[in-house]
Parts: structure tokens; C-alpha cells; sequence
């Protein structure tokens, strides 16, 4: 053990010396004057060093579990190669201080043991710097106390679950996208204040994301007005009862806590059972792209043949990133950018612009992070806030609150796009917090397309 | 004597997994523990199919019982490792006598079909009963590493310990078992059922105690992947979960328990082989990412082409007489097969 640390030190110490020449021959005109919060253990100028597992002077590496395969696959398995690409792309324009950012996403499958697998060859084998964006709430659940225990950055996790904010806990993980709780808020008080007194029904995946949005809506929803609360098994593709007591409980408006497929199977079934309710979707499920695909595809197995455009017309929803069909938005203008260089092949959907922006914040963080970042770093970076980037609301962080993104504003699908409906909505986490407009202007995109450090 | 030749075998086999597992590193530990937990259930599932000829397509289920058990019961009662160990195994041996209590009236692709249904049923309860079994995200088992080894020791070598420890365990029981009076009924009946009655076996008793002992070993197989995975939860013991363990079983050779080992290697060590190889070499996410998937099912129809009885059943013809033998494979799918094979009797 102690000889190979010794040897690891010379390894390390001899790397440094080369960086330092490098760096002194090759890029005395790069060094940007940094005015980085963890500048303690950072200089602003000079070489750069192995400062942690999985930084070299040239390279970044990050893992990441994605389910490419399997059941949770279709549109997501879209999201690691976008944040992928984005990363190529600022490695192209001189990656963070230089160093590029080589990122290996394994495939889960979505499946908890899976996870388990990849994410200890990710942290123990391949020896990365952080574990970023590990999507789905029961498959990261199986690694967040690894990662913790490990003292690997946990940043950008790929779920709305509000258990992510346990900084007392977890003081390695990060949420990023709005949690469902506030997602519900956001959405209960739209539907409380537009469909005053009409019957109203809860259609929710049974684990932590509907749980939590139900959360939520009850939040703002009277209890009196909610005549029927269906959960459905994600294992399970027949939805046939929930969707009769809905249709039975002659509820006028439906809210779905579901995952894309799922709304798809709520909406057929709806439609075979002549149930024509107004739908209200969470972000997670109404990508409607994806959704309009899978109404497409599930109907055809079916033996017959619906407009995918036409059944998404009109759902009511939310986002937190601006709406993909405005490219007058410079946020939604870089993204477009982005998947025309890197991701011709993908369609342009909810998926790549979550990828892409999530990636965008961990460049953020790692700019903030500074030069030579040791893990404590980055983590420092995040708890003293980061500022408000591609989504419309601005991030909670900080050394108390580990949730991200606080706001969203309420759209309805209209031909494959969202239309935003009112302003953007902030709130907090706790029943009671109240919802408020958010009216500062998002940001523009810098023009390069990268953060400034 | 033949206790003191397992025990002797199994004590080298620690000895070079103890040297193992300290020259490889971390994420090798890991996987050791990883192939350990499989190998006991499939040790099990093997003895099950290759010596009482009875078949079943849900072992996971049984591997769900007792992981569910060693996680509340560290969870609820802290209990020591060991006697968590002890009891998935009994209480998951206890869900196998339930269920063999059936299987004994169930043959072939009846059979096959009851223990389907179990590995598609009972990973729900747990969303049913969530509040016990903690719904879909499941329940986290967190092991120390004691304090006697200090703090500096690798958690996933101390997890590579005892979960090679219970697996070295569980085979040597199993391999005593195989060569006892039990063992014997069990190929005699497997063989010729009738045949096995009319020489005074209690048929019934016998496929049941099979049941029983192989979803014991399951489920201490299942408690053994809980402390590996840190959790336990139902999207871990899917079917796919319960055909693996059916196919390293086969692959390795259905009743050998040297095949139980390669079989559950091949498991857990090709998938991230291939992925490394294949992420090495450039390929897009989506061809790489099925790659381990294909790389699979290459290695199983390869393996079936040239080795019909699974790679122990191969390793014993390429060197004689030295390798234990396995046995021939499909006993328990062929004999219950359509009325076509002729050399089958067939009980009906």
C-alpha cells in the first residue's frame, strides 16, 4: 500500500513538473485572472496539477449511470450523449482552464443493482472526479450513500426527488432539476385558480416523483375538490382500472405525475374509454415530442392509428427551460446550435435541451470550482450559489439547501411545442411557502456559448 | 472423508481468493463479492435443476425474500452479519417450502410457469406494502467494516470476505449434500421417477426438500447482493434477475458446482469486460451499450454449440477424468418434453 502511494506521488509530482513546462511554453496568454470563491487552495495563474482523483493537468473525467437500454431507454438515452456533446463542444473552445472534460456515462438499465455495479467501477476502477447527472430516483437512491461515503461530488442528479436536498446527510449530493414538490405547487395552483370548483383527479407513478408531487398539489389543491387518486406501477402497463375510477369519479380534470410512457398509456386509455378529460401533465412526462412519438408507436402496436400532435394539443404543463420552439430565446438558439453540430441524428426534443443544460451548469460550478479544484472544491462552488443559467428560474444553493432550479412557468402543448401561459413562478419546498412571480428576465446565452470562469 | 476433501478444496480456494482479492484492486473486491453472491444462489438453482430435475424460472424471487430479510433485519434489529446471513437463508427456505409444496404436484412446463409467475409477482408486494418494504426505491443496507481491520482497509475486500466466505460455505455444504443419501435420491428420482417410488422414495418429500434447500441458498444469495448493492429494491430482482441465474446455470453446466462458479463469473464479469472494450474503441452510445447484451447471448449459443453440457461438462472432456464431473444439461427441461423425444418415458 504505501509503496504504491509513494510511487503515486512521484507520478504526480513528475507530471506536475511536465505541466508546468508545458504551460510555461504553450499558454502564457490563456491564464485568465480567476476570481474564484475557493481561490484558497487555487492560484489564478500557473500549472496546472492533478489536484484530485480524476483531474491530470490536461483532463476532467466524470462518470455518470444513464439507462441506454431497457425500459426507462426511449428519449432518455438521449440525455448523457447531449450533455456529452456539450462538453465536446467547450472542449473544442479550450475545455475549463484548459483541461478537457472526457465524460463516461454506463448503461443501468435502470436498474438498482445495475447502478450499483457501474457506479463502483466508476468510482473505484476509473477513478473519477465526480459522479454527474446519474439519472432516475430508485436507481441513484442505490448509490448516493456510496458516493457519499466515497466523498465523490454527487452534482446534477437526473431526478426531481426532493430526498436529494439532504445536505446533513449528504453533503456530496446535488439536485438539479425543479423538485417535484415545488413542480407540484407550481402546477395545483394553476389548475386551483383556472378550474375553480371542477372535479379533479391524481393519476401518479407510485414511488418518491408522484408521491412528492402529490405532495405538491395537495399543497394547493382543497382536498374536498380531488375525487379520485390513482397510482399506477411503472412494472405495470395496464392502466385500464386506474383510468376507470377516474373516468367513474367523473373528474374533469386529470393531473399526471407520469413518466412519458405512462402518459401516453393514460391518454389511450382515456381515449379508448371515450374519457375525454382536460390533462395536466408534469415537465417529466409531456416532453411532447416524445410523447406524441409514443401515443404514435403504442397505438400502432394496438392495431390503430392516432395523431400524436393532435392528442398532445392542448395538455397543460410546465418547464423550467425555455420553450424549444422559440429560437429568438439566445439560451434555445445555442442548444439548436449544439445539436446540429453534435447530434444531428437526435430528434430536437425536451431531452437534448436537458442534457445540454445540465451540462451547462456543471461547466458553470467547474469554472467556479477554480484552476486546480480539489473535490471540496466544487462543493464549495455550488454552496455559495451559481448563477442563474439556461432555466427560467434562478438555483437554490447554497451550504443548507442542496435543490436547484426554484421556478417554472405553466404552458400548454400547442403543435408539438409549449406556449407559456402567465409569468414564471418561484416557491419553495414547504407547504405553505407562497408561490410568486419571478419577473427578473432570464440571462441571455454568453455568446460564446461557455460560462465565464 | 469426503467432508475433509471439500473442506480441504474450499480452504485452498480462500486462500487464493484472501491473495486475490488483496493484489486486485477495489473495483475487482467489488466484483468478487458481486460473483460470490451469484454464485451461491446459482449453486442452488443448479443443484435444483441438474439433481432433482425440477425447473424453476423465478429464483429471483426467492433471492428478493432474503435479501428483504437482511435488510430489516439490519435495518429493524442491527443484528450481526452472520445471523442475518442465517436467517434470510432460513426465511427464504421457508418461502421454498411454500412453493415446493406445490411444485411437487407440478411438472415440467407447469412448473416452469408457477415459479414464473412468482418472479413476476412478488417484486410488487413491495410497492404494495411500501410502507415496510419502502416502495420502489427499496430499503439501504449499510455495512462497517469492523474496527479490528482499521480504517484504512478497503470496505469492498471486507465485502469480498464474507460474501466468498458464505459462498465457500454454502458449496461445501452443498457438495456434502450431493454425495450423501439425499444427493442420491435426488439423481434417482430425477432419472426415473417411478423407478425412484417403487424403491421406497418419498417422491413428494424429496423434490420439496430440493425446493427448499436450493431457495436457502437463494436467499442467502440475495442477503449476500443486498450488502453488495448497499440496497435492496424490486427493480433489482426483475425477471431478467431470475433467467441469468437459469442461464449461468446452464452455461456452467446444470449440476456442477464448479459449473455454478463459471457460470456466475461469466455473469459478472463479461458485461464489463465488453463495455470496456467497447467504450475503448470508440463506438457510439447506442452500438456500445448493446454490445454486453449481445456479447451475452455470443458467449451462451458459443458455449451450447461446442460445449452441450455447459463448460464444466467441456473443461471435464478437454482434461479427463481430473475435473469433477457435470452433469448432461436440459435433464429437467427434456424430460417433460412433447412426446417426440422418444427415449423420454415421461410422467404425466
Amino acid at each position: 500500500m504505501r509503496r504504491t502511494h509513494r510511487a503515486n506521488l512521484a507520478l504526480v509530482a513528475g507530471t506536475a513538473v511536465v505541466a508546468m513546462v508545458v504551460a510555461a511554453c504553450g499558454s502564457s496568454g490563456t491564464s485568465t485572472p480567476s476570481s474564484s470563491s475557493s481561490a484558497s487552495s487555487s492560484s489564478s495563474s500557473g500549472a496546472l496539477t492533478a489536484s484530485a482523483p480524476g483531474i491530470t493537468p490536461t483532463t476532467i473525467t466524470i462518470g455518470s449511470h444513464q439507462p441506454l437500454t431497457g425500459v426507462a431507454a426511449p428519449g432518455y438515452d438521449e440525455i448523457a450523449p447531449s450533455s456529452d456533446a456539450y462538453f465536446k463542444y467547450v472542449n473544442s473552445r479550450g475545455g475549463i482552464y484548459g483541461r478537457k472534460i472526457v465524460y463516461k456515462y454506463l448503461n443501468d438499465q435502470y436498474n438498482p443493482a445495475l447502478t450499483s455495479t457501474v457506479v463502483h467501477q466508476l468510482v473505484l476502477q476509473d477513478n473519477v472526479y465526480a459522479i454527474f447527472n446519474g439519472l432516475g430516483t430508485p436507481t441513484h437512491l442505490a448509490v448516493a450513500p456510496f458516493l457519499n461515503a466515497q466523498k465523490v461530488p454527487d452534482v446534477f442528479v437526473a431526478s426531481g426527488c426532493e430526498c436529494w436536498n439532504s445536505p446533513a446527510k449528504w453533503p456530496y449530493t446535488y439536485g438539479w432539476q425543479i423538485d417535484y414538490i415545488r413542480e407540484g405547487k407550481i402546477l395545483g395552483n394553476y389548475i386551483e385558480q383556472h378550474f375553480k370548483g371542477k372535479r379533479i383527479g391524481y393519476f401518479y407513478q407510485d414511488d418518491e416523483f408522484g408521491m412528492d408531487g402529490v405532495k405538491g398539489l395537495d399543497a394547493e389543491i382543497p382536498k374536498s375538490q380531488v375525487v379520485a387518486r390513482e397510482s399506477y406501477d411503472p412494472t405495470n402497463v395496464n392502466v385500464g382500472p386506474q383510468v376507470t375510477k377516474l373516468k367513474a369519479a367523473h373528474a374533469q380534470v386529470v393531473i399526471s405525475f407520469s413518466v412519458p410512457a405512462f402518459t401516453a398509456l393514460l391518454q389511450l386509455t382515456s381515449l379508448k374509454l371515450k374519457f375525454a378529460p382536460q390533462f395536466a401533465v408534469s415537465d417529466v412526462g409531456s416532453d411532447p415530442i416524445t410523447l406524441a412519438g409514443l401515443l404514435e408507436s403504442f397505438a400502432k402496436q394496438g392495431g390503430a392509428t392516432v395523431s400524436g400532435n393532435a392528442l398532445t394539443q392542448g395538455i397543460i404543463t410546465d418547464g423550467y427551460l425555455p420553450s424549444l420552439g422559440d429560437m429568438s430565446n439566445s439560451w434555445i438558439a445555442l442548444f439548436s446550435k449544439i445539436h446540429k453540430e453534435y447530434l444531428p441524428k437526435l430528434p430536437f426534443d425536451g431531452n437534448v435541451a436537458y442534457g445540454i443544460a445540465a451540462a451547462y451548469t456543471f461547466v458553470q460550478a467547474m469554472f467556479k470550482a477554480g484552476r486546480n479544484p480539489t473535490r471540496q472544491d466544487l462543493l464549495n462552488a455550488i454552496n455559495s450559489g451559481l448563477p442563474q443559467g439556461p432555466s427560467v428560474a434562478p438555483y437554490a444553493y447554497s451550504a443548507t439547501d442542496h435543490n436547484g432550479i426554484t421556478g417554472a412557468y405553466i404552458a400548454v402543448i400547442k403543435n408539438g411545442e409549449l406556449v407559456q401561459k402567465g409569468p414564471v413562478l418561484v416557491t419553495d419546498t414547504s407547504p405553505t411557502g407562497a408561490i410568486t412571480p419571478y419577473t427578473t428576465p432570464q440571462p441571455p446565452a454568453p455568446a460564446s456559448g461557455i460560462p465565464a470562469p | 472423508m469426503t467432508l475433509a476433501r471439500h473442506v480441504g478444496a474450499a480452504l485452498a480456494v480462500a486462500v487464493v481468493l484472501a491473495i486475490l482479492t488483496i493484489r486486485l484492486g477495489p473495483f475487482r473486491d467489488y466484483q468478487i463479492a458481486e460473483a460470490a453472491a451469484y454464485v451461491t444462489a446459482v449453486a442452488g438453482l443448479t443443484y435444483l435443476i441438474g439433481l432433482s430435475g425440477q425447473i424453476s424460472i423465478g429464483h429471483g424471487a426467492f433471492m428478493a425474500v432474503g435479501a428483504y430479510a437482511a435488510a430489516l433485519l439490519l435495518l429493524h434489529l442491527d443484528w450481526p452479519l452472520e445471523a442475518v446471513f442465517a436467517a434470510s437463508a432460513v426465511i427464504a427456505a421457508a418461502a421454498g417450502g411454500i412453493i415446493g409444496a406445490a411444485a411437487a404436484r407440478l411438472r415440467g412446463p407447469y412448473l416452469a410457469g408457477a415459479t414464473l409467475m412468482l418472479a413476476v409477482a412478488l417484486p410488487s408486494l413491495a410497492d404494495k406494502y411500501a410502507g415496510v418494504f419502502g416502495g420502489d426505491q427499496g430499503l439501504s443496507v449499510a455495512v462497517t467494516t469492523p474496527a479490528w481491520l482499521g480504517t484504512t482497509f478497503p470496505p469492498t475486500r471486507w465485502l469480498a470476505w464474507i460474501t466468498c466466505a458464505a459462498a465457500l460455505i454454502t458449496l461445501v455444504l452443498l457438495a456434502n449434500l450431493g454425495r450423501s443419501r439425499i444427493g442420491r435420491s435426488w439423481r434417482a428420482l430425477r432419472d426415473d421417477e417411478i423407478a425412484a417410488a417403487l424403491s421406497g422414495l418419498n417422491v413428494a418429500r424429496m423434490r420439496m426438500l430440493a425446493f427448499v434447500v436450493s431457495s436457502a441458498c437463494a436467499g442467502l444469495g440475495g442477503a449476500l447482493l443486498a450488502v453488495v448493492t448497499d440496497i435492496v429494491s424490486p427493480g433489482a430482482f426483475n425477471l431478467a434477475l431470475s433467467i441469468s441465474l437459469l442461464t449461468a446455470a446452464i452455461l456452467g453446466g446444470l449440476g456442477s458446482l464448479a459449473g455454478a462458479v463459471w457460470g456466475s463469473l461469466v455473469l459478472v464479469f463479461v458485461p464489463t469486460y465488453v463495455t470496456d472494450v467497447a467504450n475503448s474503441h470508440g463506438l457510439s452510445s447506442g452500438a456500445s451499450s448493446n454490445v454486453p447484451i449481445a456479447a451475452y447471448g455470443v458467449v451462451l449459443i458459443v458455449v451450447m454449440l461446442v460445449f452441450p453440457s455447459g463448460i464444466q461438462g467441456g473443461l471435464r472432456r478437454l482434461l479427463g477424468p481430473v475435473a469433477p464431473a457435470a452433469r448432461p444439461p436440459f435433464n429437467a427441461l427434456r424430460r417433460h418434453a412433447p412426446a417426440s423425444e422418444k427415449q423420454e418415458e415421461g410422467t404425466r
